[in-house]
């Protein structure tokens, strides 16, 4: 139970992020909703994106033309994208340091 | 509660964008006062998790959706600093890789999902366990609590940036904002509680932020 309770942890995300993601309400988010009902959403759709270059935009992996393959795609990937990179940043800030006594 | 390109004004997110970034340097020196490198695998599988429980949206009201945030779990499981970096790394991978929150708004989004909710959470927590009794119920009730707290005052935050940018005024977008918040509040007090609970109950020595924890 001690080692293997991150692991859980982790799978368990790699699951939402890959299989529960499909299925995930498509309706507009509170600031979204907020944004049509008090008419300025337009603001945001005339704007055009200051970064285009997303691999994977509005969670669906371009190369994929089925969307819930796509999301699912997306969702494992920034699963672990962020766990490695996570570590990554955690292993840096926070290795200890030899001290000479 | 990703803010896209277009809502928020240049000079307010140059402003949010400055107080982020050094909020984001700030952590980064005190995180080591915080957690040694025994909390490494927990910060990947907390950002892990933040990150797939926020492509989860759940219905609320009629029409809309909600979706977790995270800072307040990442505040009971890694202390305030981690929590400000796991949050930034989300955003910022959530805004390059998936085109979720605007570039120009980043610094805006990191200041209110980030700052504000991790660090509402942090106070409220605190507050409030001087206030309930001390036992693990009163424990968990505040990490509920904070954690509602935090989603509505993100969303306050944003309201805020949005008037001063001229996008609404405030006593349209404030309660709107609000009202739909305290409804999405909700869920992100059951995720984090339950998500805390299975921690605490199971692998208590993980949470080793002990200024948040001390008996």
């Amino acid at each position: 139970m001690k080692r293997s309770f991150l692991l859980a942890g982790f799978v368990l995300s790699l699951l939402m992020g890959a299989l529960v993601s499909p299925f995930a309400s498509s309706h507009p988010d509170g600031l979204e909703k907020v944004a049509e009902d008090k008419e300025f959403i337009q603001l945001a759709e005339e704007t055009p994106a200051a970064w285009s270059n997303s691999p994977a935009p509005d969670y669906q992996v371009t190369l994929f033309r089925n969307d819930s393959l796509a999301t699912s795609f997306a969702g494992l990937l920034g699963t672990i994208l962020v766990c490695v990179i996570g570590v990554a940043l955690g292993k840096i800030l926070l290795q200890r340091r030899e001290f000479k006594q | 509660m990703h803010i896209p390109d277009g809502f928020i004004s240049p000079a307010i997110n140059a402003t949010t964008a400055a107080i982020s970034l050094s909020g984001i340097v700030l952590a980064s020196y005190h995180v080591r006062k915080e957690l040694d490198e025994r909390a490494v695998p927990l910060i990947g599988v907390t950002a892990a998790f933040i990150f797939a429980a926020q492509m989860l949206n759940f219905p609320v009201l009629a029409g809309t959706s909600g979706h977790f945030l995270g800072a307040a779990l990442a505040v009971f499981l890694l202390g305030p600093s981690a929590s400000i970096l796991v949050m930034s790394l989300v955003l910022l991978i959530q805004c390059l890789g998936f085109a979720d929150g605007g570039l120009t708004a980043l610094g805006t989004n990191v200041f209110n999902m980030g700052l504000i909710a991790g660090l509402s959470a942090y106070g409220i927590f605190h507050a409030l366990k001087r206030l309930l009794p001390q036992s693990r119920l009163g424990e968990v009730a505040s990490v509920g609590f904070a954690a509602w707290f935090s989603v509505v005052f993100a969303s306050a935050a944003a309201s805020l940036e949005l008037a001063l940018s001229g996008t609404s005024t405030l006593s349209i977008v404030l309660p709107a904002m609000v009202g739909v918040h305290a409804v999405i509040g909700v869920g992100e007090a059951m995720i984090t509680v339950a998500a805390y609970s299975m921690v605490r109950n199971v692998r208590p020595d993980l949470i080793q932020s002990h200024a948040l924890h001390q008996e």
